[in-house]
């Protein structure tokens, strides 16, 4: 059955989603973190044709014992890779549960403006509590604590992006005034643990609010614009989706691919002599491209997008671009971003008027 | 001018170095005139960036407040603001820039130093080497209304504060050994076993527990820079930092004071004295001739300080809401109120506003000025004005006798402001031997001809060159 056209988004962190794909890159540990792979590996997936790169980070190095592999932090990657792509849209990975919200909402919005309207955030929680004594905070303790910070933390968040009205710069030469501050709002934000004041001091995103990604069990499906769905078949996919309740699904689709020099499953079970590749309950396609280009057709009208996050980068996403990408979008299950547009409208999201001047203006109406 | 005999001057090598300071939030960037551009537009930033990188620059420099101004408990309209995060927007211009130098201002009141030092190196090694972190502090609870914790720290403590969290930034910078990340395809582990050390920290500030996530870059860590004029704030330096801003540009005599002020400081800190780059603010006035250099400046003066900025400047000096009032008319007939400062607008704290009003009337009666054109002439002014050679001249004559490093420019108009600076500034410069002319290091610790850093000397002082 053929469906609305997916998105594809690809998530990029490190060599791969296997904690030893280090193991299988085709560079040395010492170049991951230089800025020509990170440049290199936005460019190869633009050219591919996704619409969203995804950038994992927490506070905690990934990885364990000897895979343990350094990771810059993810808003800082996104803004290099905005600044050497012109129309991938670009969704670093920002936890909630010790940050402060304030720094946050400034880090993204800038990232907006950085991308011209191409930025999305992906709200995750730190779960491991050695985060706490990272940053030196009390232990946020049990996924119900967890919740709230992020909660707490989307509504203040997107309330900031909202407090600079689109045009509170008016560069009023007759007055003097560059700002009009009946267009700037105070959120005064109390949460459950802390309170915000206002306003931001980075003028509303193009996009007015980034676009907001997140799993709907652990941030409510309110404050989503797009759900991240596990689930280890179509039908578990379709019952996550339905339950979500956000305008827009993206499937979390794991991915390892037969190569010219292995198959899917050697190359698997050649980093499993390393480490174990957790299963999250998410779907898997472990074999050829042909097969991972026919499940994602199947996918089409059952989300809007999956979300791919393959075994190792150096090895799938070539077989990804030259592929399965092209096989999809000649088969219309699949398209690339436009140009000159944002990720709002790659999604099919319209731009969200503003809290407070929707609220002005119904008040000047009455 | 005549031209300095560089044999007989004390640093008859010395080189001038260039920073450019996008500031974002002030009533000096002119936003009036037809030619100014978004002060949050990205082709903006890279276009000044890459202008200053043209001109051989060391450094690009972003700003920080963390709450907008406020004048009586309204927010400030009446200048830019409204900028992006300083190191989100650094890590963009990373990508499209290759030499210069990316500076950050960065608080250690409102953020915790693992992840500031995370996020700076991040930065560092995205630049291959070019980050700098310029060390502020704030005391006070309204910008801490914005901060899960809130206005906790007392004004003293900050500098403390500051001190123990360039502590732990500096011990997760040095925890992983140089060369820690394996340079072959088929390494065993990802890091070399034991090269990595966990971070503990205990003290009256931080309590933090980690493993830090990112190796060292080709300048070992970001450049550290500080700007506090007070003793406090010198001292600070004087033990920390390899740059300090300062707002002794202008005047020669005074510039020197400082200068030998800050060596004497690092002297009494152990530290070579010229191991410490003296970059203060300043605004560069060009013009053909000096006519029409002090012609542009007229003009650029009329744009900063319009009415309405002239009466808020003065405004905060009486300690009297004066808007509505005419500008163009004389200087207010009231006698100052001295108000305590609440704090809430980060604004210049006027020791004695008796003396200094007493001190305008005297100069606006004997000159027949207005309160707008006192305001100009003898408000918080600052900058260089002149031709280019005169500049160059003047410029050389600063640095040879070692009372400036180099100055940090704050372009008036955005995108453009740099333009002459480079076109015309930098070739006189560099006729008379005092500025580079071509880039000879990748990193900015090399651009500065600084030593390694801080924490990396070890029996030998190393020194990067002579």
């Amino acid at each position: 059955m053929s469906g609305p056209a997916l998105r594809l988004a690809l998530e990029i962190d490190g060599d791969g989603a296997h904690p030893a794909a280090w193991r299988r890159a085709a560079h040395s540990p010492d170049q991951l973190l230089s800025p020509r792979r990170v440049a290199r590996v936005a460019a190869a997936a633009e050219n591919a044709g996704f619409t969203l790169l995804t950038l994992d980070d927490g506070a905690l190095p990934p990885g364990a014992g000897p895979d343990t592999v350094g990771r810059i932090g993810a808003v800082e990657r996104a803004a290099f890779i905005a600044a050497s792509t012109s129309v991938v849209g670009v969704a670093p990975v920002v936890p909630l549960t010790y940050a402060e919200p304030f720094h946050v909402s400034s880090q993204l919005a800038s990232l907006d403006h950085i991308s011209v309207g191409r930025a999305g955030w992906v709200v995750s929680e730190e779960t491991r509590p050695e985060a706490a004594s990272v940053w030196g905070r009390p232990l946020v303790d049990g996924a119900l604590a967890r919740a709230r910070e992020s909660r707490d933390g989307v509504e203040v968040v997107r309330a900031l992006w909202d407090s600079w009205e689109d045009d509170a710069v008016i560069r009023s030469v007759a007055t003097s005034r560059y700002l009009d501050r009946d267009r700037l709002h105070y959120v005064d934000f109390t949460a459950d643990t802390y309170t915000v004041k206002g306003p931001a001091i980075v003028p509303r995103p193009p996009q007015g609010q980034l676009v907001v990604l997140g799993h709907p069990d652990r941030v409510p499906g309110g404050q989503l614009d797009v759900a991240l769905v596990e689930g280890r078949d179509r039908s578990a996919i379709a019952s996550g989706v339905a339950v979500a309740g956000t305008p827009r699904a993206f499937a979390e689709v794991e991915v390892a691919l037969d190569t010219a020099d292995a198959t899917a499953e050697e190359r698997v079970a050649d980093l499993e002599r390393h480490a174990p590749w957790s299963d999250r309950g998410r779907l898997r396609h472990i074999g050829s491209a042909a097969g991972l280009a026919a499940l994602l057709g199947e996918l089409t009208g059952v989300v809007d997008g999956v979300r791919l996050h393959p075994l190792v980068l150096d090895e799938d996403l070539p077989e990804l671009s030259r592929l399965v990408l092209p096989h999809l979008f000649e088969r219309r299950y699949a398209v690339r971003p436009l140009p000159a547009a944002t990720l709002r409208t790659h999604l099919g999201l319209d731009r969200p008027a503003n809290r407070y001047a929707a609220a002005a203006a119904q008040e000047d109406a009455r | 001018m005549t031209r300095t005999d560089p044999l007989d001057v004390p640093r008859p090598d010395a080189r001038l170095h260039l920073g450019v300071f996008f500031q974002g939030v002030n009533h000096w960037t002119v936003w009036s005139d037809p030619a100014s551009g978004s002060q949050i537009d990205p082709a903006n930033f890279r276009r000044v960036a890459q202008t200053a990188e043209r001109g051989l620059f060391d450094a690009f420099f972003l700003g920080e407040g963390l709450r907008l101004r406020e004048v009586d408990g309204q927010i400030h309209d009446l200048d830019v603001a409204g900028r992006p995060d300083a190191i989100t927007q650094l890590a963009a211009l990373a990508a499209v820039t290759e030499r210069i130098g990316l500076v950050s201002t960065s608080n250690t009141t409102f953020n915790e130093p693992a992840d500031l030092a995370r996020r700076l190196s991040g930065l560092d090694l995205l630049s291959d080497g070019r980050a700098g972190w310029n060390v502020v502090t704030t005391d006070n609870a309204w910008t801490g209304a914005n901060f899960r914790r809130g206005g906790y720290l007392d004004h003293a403590d900050r500098y403390r504060r500051a001190e123990e969290f360039l502590t732990v930034a500096r011990a997760i910078w040095d925890s992983w050994e140089d060369a820690a990340v394996s340079g072959a395809a088929d390494a065993p582990a990802w890091a070399a076993p034991g090269a990595v050390r966990q971070v503990r920290h205990q003290g009256p500030q931080f309590d933090v527990d980690l493993a830090p996530t990112l190796p060292r870059s080709t300048q070992g860590h970001p450049v550290i820079f500080q700007a506090g004029d007070s003793g406090e704030g010198r001292d600070f330096a004087a033990r920390n930092a390899d740059v300090i801003f300062s707002a002794h540009g202008n005047d020669f005599d005074d510039a020197l004071a400082f200068a030998d002020d800050l060596r004497r400081r690092l002297r009494a800190a152990g530290r070579p004295e010229d191991d410490l780059r003296i970059l203060p603010g300043t605004e560069i006035i060009i013009g053909a001739t000096e006519e029409e250099a002090l012609e542009k400046k007229r003009w650029i003066r009329l744009q900063q300080v319009t009415p309405a900025t002239a009466l808020g400047i003065a405004g905060l000096l009486w300690g009297i809401d004066l808007s509505g009032r005419d500008a163009d008319g004389p200087l207010p007939k009231e006698d100052p109120v001295v108000a305590e400062n609440d704090g809430s607008f980060g604004a210049r704290r006027i020791a004695d506003p008796r003396q200094v009003v007493a001190e305008w009337r005297e100069k606006a009666d004997a000159n027949r000025w207005s309160l707008r054109e006192t305001v100009i002439a003898l408000g918080p002014q600052r900058g260089h004005v002149g031709t280019p050679a005169g500049l160059a001249d003047k410029f050389a004559h600063f640095v040879r006798h070692g009372a400036v490093d180099g100055f940090n420019v704050t372009p008036y108009l955005i995108p453009d402001g740099l333009d002459d600076i480079v076109d015309l500034l930098v070739p006189a410069l560099q006729e008379r031997g005092v500025y580079r002319t071509d880039y000879t290091g990748t990193t900015l610790r090399e651009h500065l001809d600084l030593r390694e850093p801080l924490t990396h000397r070890t029996t030998t002082d190393r020194r990067r060159t002579g």
